[in-house]
């Protein structure tokens, strides 16, 4: 039906029809998981895609992913949850990832496509949008209406409106900036993807190195710890570990601790790393660059420990001390161990 | 190996940008530009590649108005053989989204026939993260995105890409897109002496529609706004009642 309305009606009208009629939304998300293990941001991307319209429909893919499609498919609000189990998805690479979602567009013509803004979709939803022939919208931070969306710009220094006239909206979901929805109470129907002819794309995965650890990943942590150059060293940032650990909170950094060797790359928190808006946000020895706060202004309460009281930083916290974080952090983690 | 480096010309990121009284979008004129970040790491990894004889040339464009020649002049003093400008006017530049760029060096690989395209993962001004993206899928190209470590092999390139949670190779065949993260290196600065060579190199200017291409817009900005503002809090004086008001809150246990 949906094609017999391509045929008549020129794009934009079309559009238009969508805009006033929701029953013609029909949204695909795209799933991201890991070791049989839904990722969170595909939970905050769904209630931004219930935000959008009706018809809800997950897509999983990979090999062997029996057990997130059965977790997809209780998301609350999914209608149904499209599954390409192929052995040649087994590490998702975007090319590969690109076509199945083009395939099962083709065959459902979605009015939008939506997944968790992470490094997994933004290899994957552009690409689609040149495959297409589609302006994607990235990490948007509101909906307004099906065709209407705010993100931010200029390293969340500017919030731009915008409309999209693209035939089918490709979006990524600032995850921060949605509630996740419940992952119980749906019943979504399971079915087969529509086949697509998964090519050679000439990308080869070759291998995968995750950091692991026992504290809380950092952009859906409550609490987050997050230590700058004020550290000097690499031995020094064990500090903010203790800190993170004490608190069992996540730890972030400042691009100069990163770029400085104190702490691996993805602990970074800025506009060119994770953005992250948890309940705490604790900042050890950081200025207050632009850059890093665009990670974190989100952050519900913000506090700075900082030697130099003219930081910028001390400028967002909602509170500051003005003190030696090789100090203040022991200090910190005695007081709160004293009361428990 | 011939290599295609896009650059983009944006405002200096040491700038707080303000938006527009009629919130039609930010100031820029007066405003210090600088090639984006981004950009200027791809385009370091590029003549690194050169340097390793790994590549034979390098063209670097730039799809703006004619401001964007300082920037492909930059990037010539620091290594690129020869930039081509696709020349559009203000307003046009001023409602350009990354699909048209991709649009524009999709046709330029058609016509000069490139390896590589090296990409910068995002510019900072509409921090958007699409247009490697979105070239490679114009292209049916493979894509390694958020390139950490670049290897250039006979025929194929090993890019080790920044991913969350820590860090994956890939092997991708050439013709290929590859966009830097910011680890990737650290750009050189122009010498005085290169910045008077790059004046002689060959700097093509063309149009849009030399290309074949159309810059329709499918996005629309509406408004523009300032993002609500925090404002400075309280100065404690000691960590005891730094902790005495967060427990307060509820914030720790």
């Amino acid at each position: 039906m949906l094609y017999i309305f391509y045929m008549i009606f020129p794009r934009n009208l079309l559009n238009s029809v969508y805009v006033s009629g929701r029953r013609f939304n029909s949204t695909l998300v795209v799933a991201e998981h890991s070791d049989n293990c839904l990722s969170k941001i595909t939970l905050n991307a769904i209630t931004a895609a219930n935000k959008i319209g009706s018809d809800i429909s997950v897509l999983v893919t990979g090999s062997d992913v029996k057990k997130i499609a059965e977790d997809a498919s209780k998301i609350n609000g999914v209608k149904k949850v499209l599954v390409a189990d192929d052995p040649k998805l087994k590490n998702q690479l975007p090319e590969a990832v690109a076509d199945v979602v083009v395939a099962a567009h083709k065959q459902n013509n979605y009015t939008s496509i939506l997944a968790g803004a992470s490094s997994f979709s933004r290899g994957i939803i552009p690409r689609v949008g040149g495959i297409l022939d589609v302006s994607p919208i990235s990490e948007i931070i509101e909906v307004h209406s099906a065709d209407t969306f705010t993100r931010p710009t200029y390293a969340g220094n500017a919030l731009a409106k915008v409309k999209s006239k693209a035939p089918v909206k490709l979006i990524t979901v600032r995850g921060g900036a949605f509630e996740a929805a419940p992952n119980t109470g749906g019943s979504g129907a399971i079915e087969e993807a529509p086949k697509a002819e998964i090519k050679d794309h000439g990308t080869t995965f070759v291998s995968k190195e995750i950091v692991k650890s026992d504290r809380p990943e950092l952009t859906s942590a409550k609490i987050v710890v997050s230590g700058g150059r004020g550290f000097k060293s690499k031995e020094n940032f064990e500090l903010v570990y203790k800190f993170a650990d004490a608190l069992n909170a996540g730890v972030g950094a400042s691009r100069a601790a990163v770029d400085a060797g104190f702490c691996p790359n993805d602990l970074q928190v800025g506009q060119t790393g994770k953005i992250v808006n948890p309940s705490l946000y604790i900042c050890c020895g950081i200025s207050g660059a632009i850059q890093h706060v665009a990670g974190m202004k989100d952050s519900k309460v913000i506090v700075a420990i900082n030697t130099d009281k003219e930081a910028p930083i001390f400028q967002i916290a909602d509170y500051g001390l003005v003190a030696d974080v090789f100090k203040a952090i022991p200090e910190f983690i005695d007081e709160v161990k004293k009361s428990k | 190996m011939r290599i295609l480096v896009g650059v983009k010309n944006v405002i200096d990121y040491a700038v707080k940008v303000r938006v527009k009284p009629d919130k039609s979008g930010v100031i820029k004129d007066n405003v210090p530009h600088i090639m984006n970040p981004f950009c200027d790491i791809a385009l370091e990894e590029a003549v690194k590649l050169k340097e390793a004889k790994k590549v034979k040339e390098i063209t670097v464009m730039s799809l703006g108005t004619d401001k964007s020649n300082t920037i492909l002049r930059t990037a010539m003093a620091k290594g690129a053989d020869k930039g081509i400008l696709v020349q559009i006017d203000q307003a046009t530049n001023e409602k350009l989204e990354p699909i048209h760029v991709a649009k524009a060096l999709a046709a330029i690989v058609k016509r000069d026939k490139y390896d590589c395209v090296l990409l910068g993962k995002q510019a900072i001004d509409d921090d958007c993260n699409q247009t490697g993206q979105l070239l490679a899928g114009m292209l049916n190209w493979p894509q390694a995105t958020f390139a950490n470590k670049v290897e250039a092999k006979d025929g194929s390139i090993d890019v080790v890409c920044e991913i969350d949670g820590g860090l994956q190779t890939v092997n991708v065949k050439v013709p290929a897109v590859i966009t830097a993260d910011l680890r990737l290196n650290t750009p050189r600065y122009a010498t005085l002496p290169n910045i008077m060579k790059a004046k002689k190199k060959p700097l093509e200017t063309i149009k849009p529609s030399d290309l074949g291409i159309s810059l329709e817009n499918q996005t629309e900005v509406l408004e523009v706004s300032e993002p609500p503002t925090r404002s400075a809090g309280e100065i404690v004086p000691d960590v005891k009642t730094l902790v005495g008001k967060l427990k307060e809150k509820g914030l720790i246990e």
